[in-house]
């Protein structure tokens, strides 16, 4: 008998799928706070642009590449095109559902390298960079651990996306900020967040839309859903504090833009556990993934890296930490698979084969993204759009416009003779 | 006693403030100011509204200093800000007639000679 779709677990998935989709403009709000006045827009338009971008690559081809039947390195030509994806069981939910839930994974994952290179990349590169990366990296590693390919049948550990997602965009991330080298006022002068409302609301939608990223990825309505739901409740809970608590013995201020980065590591470190371990061992890797994303991002300003953002620290590093514990927390009697402390010390090696497969090929493979990219197009703008900020030069929009000195351009000058009045008004002298 | 007021490019900022730093200039007051220098107008787009942005955004400096100090700081501008493009902005210098510290009540030369807290 074939699987029946399952009315709840269907429910339950399309408002996940909404939720992940969510944390797209999320992410353009976190990111977009963090960067200078004037090159906002252009910022939080590298998130936009994947929502278009990536979903339609993703529907095209991603999908084929990750989930059709395949090989143990990729998977096959079946699904391009969406063909043979419709409304048939996929598991307890339909089959066009599953797809369009994997594809929010898709958009989020390659937005998130924009961090590595605000202020400074051309956007017609991104734009082609988007697809290349989606096709070329990301669809195989998603073949990998989700669509029944080699780390699949290794046993490693990934519940939403710990290598998937973060550790495979950090390394992307990287590489791109190696290539692009600094922005021309990098260690020069202080580049400060132009608003910090921005970040707190940027990180707050992302929590919220991570409730659908790690609890609809048991794609099921179930107890396995609210374990990992509950853990995407309590891990950042922890480690959120203890990052308050980091800034206070470091500095005696806990800072907000810290709180709103403290947020995203914990969310990013327990995505990988999220359906593997306890709530109290949620809490333990919340706590324990804190300390190494800080002073990592105490240490990158302070050397030529312009990973502006901080992707390589928060999402890398919080990936590798937050995968390495699934290692060690996982536990038979929540998730099904048992980890170090369960009596089963081989886990955490097989973790660590993950994580280096996914550092190995994303970055061999975004290295040769970019370098292509950078032959057909550039990478960096002209010295002189990056000294303007990007908005002006790239997008001729300014994110806090003001209507002084602002000269209408009328779209139908002959019409507007005839009605007496002139096509623009002249500039004061 | 001068009262240097220059116009400049907000992108040139932090290198001018690091010209007057090393041509030991202490001691100033900065705006940002809206201004049209004769530049290319900035093409906008909003949805179908098309504008011409005729004037543009521009830092104005101001520096009061001692008749030696006249020449360094209108150099170290002039060296900074250029970039050779229409709209780098102007240098104008201005007599004073009278200043004031108003911490100490000092006057003129000994009011724009510059303290160092906690000297």
């Amino acid at each position: 008998m074939p699987p029946a779709i399952d009315p709840a677990a269907t429910a339950w998935l399309l408002v996940s799928t909404a939720l992940v989709l969510l944390m797209t403009p999320a992410l353009a709000f976190f990111y977009g706070g963090l960067v200078r006045s004037r090159s906002v827009l252009n910022t939080m338009m590298m998130s936009i642009a994947s929502l278009g971008v990536v979903g339609l690559t993703w529907a095209l081809a991603g999908y084929s590449v990750a989930f059709a039947p395949g090989s143990a390195l990729a998977g096959g030509p079946a699904f391009l095109g969406l063909s043979g994806v419709g409304l048939e069981a996929h598991g307890v939910i339909p089959h066009l559902l599953f797809f369009a839930y994997q594809a929010t994974f898709a958009i989020i994952t390659a937005a998130l390298i924009s961090g590595a290179v605000v202020e400074r990349l051309r956007f017609s590169a991104y734009l082609l960079f988007l697809p290349l990366w989606t096709l070329v990296v990301y669809a195989p590693v998603a073949h990998w651990v989700w669509g029944g390919g080699w780390l699949a049948s290794l046993g490693a550990l990934d519940f939403a996306g710990g290598t998937v997602v973060h550790i495979n965009a950090a390394v992307a991330a990287l590489v791109a900020a190696t290539l692009l080298k600094p922005r021309q006022d990098y260690g020069r002068q202080a580049l400060l967040p132009h608003n910090v409302p921005f970040v707190l609301l940027g990180a707050g939608l992302l929590w919220f839309g991570w409730f659908g990223f790690n609890g609809g990825s048991a794609l099921a309505a179930d107890g396995l859903a609210s374990l990992a739901f509950v853990n995407t409740l309590l891990a950042p809970a922890a480690t959120l504090t203890t990052w308050m608590l980091l800034d206070l013995a470091r500095t005696g201020r806990p800072t907000a833009v810290g709180a709103g980065t403290g947020i995203v590591v914990g969310l990013v470190a327990v995505t990988p556990a999220a359906g593997f371990v306890s709530p109290l061992s949620a809490i333990c890797l919340g706590a324990l993934a804190a300390a190494p994303s800080y002073f990592a991002i105490q240490w990158r300003s302070r050397t030529r890296l312009d990973d502006s953002l901080d992707v390589v620290a928060a999402h890398g590093l919080g990936g590798v930490v937050g995968a390495l514990l699934t290692g060690v927390f996982a536990e038979k009697a929540w998730g099904g698979a048992a980890g170090l402390l369960d009596g089963n010390p081989k886990q955490l090696l097989v973790q660590a084969v993950a994580v280096l497969a996914t550092v190995a090929w994303s970055g061999g493979a975004s290295y040769g993204l970019f370098k292509l990219v950078d032959k057909l197009v550039g990478l960096r703008v002209e010295p002189r759009a990056e000294g303007l900020g990007l908005d002006r030069p790239l997008h001729a929009e300014e994110a806090y416009a003001t209507d002084a000195g602002a000269i209408l351009v009328l779209e139908e000058p002959v019409a507007a003779q005839a009605m007496g009045e002139p096509t623009t008004h002249p500039a004061a002298p | 006693m001068k009262l240097i007021v220059a116009i400049i490019r907000p992108e040139r900022l932090s290198a001018v403030l690091e010209s007057l730093f090393k041509a030991e200039v202490r001691g100033l007051s900065i705006s940002r100011v809206q201004g049209h220098g004769g530049e290319t107008e900035a093409v906008e787009t909003y949805r179908g509204t098309t504008v011409k942005m005729s004037l543009h955004d521009k830092i104005r400096l101001e520096i009061g200093v001692s008749a030696p100090f006249v020449d360094p700081t209108v150099q170290a501008i002039l060296r900074s800000a250029r970039t050779g493009e229409v709209g780098d902005g102007k240098v104008f210098v201005v007599p004073i007639e009278k200043v004031y510290r108003i911490r100490t009540g000092e006057e003129d030369i000994a009011a724009v000679t510059p303290v160092v807290a906690g000297s």
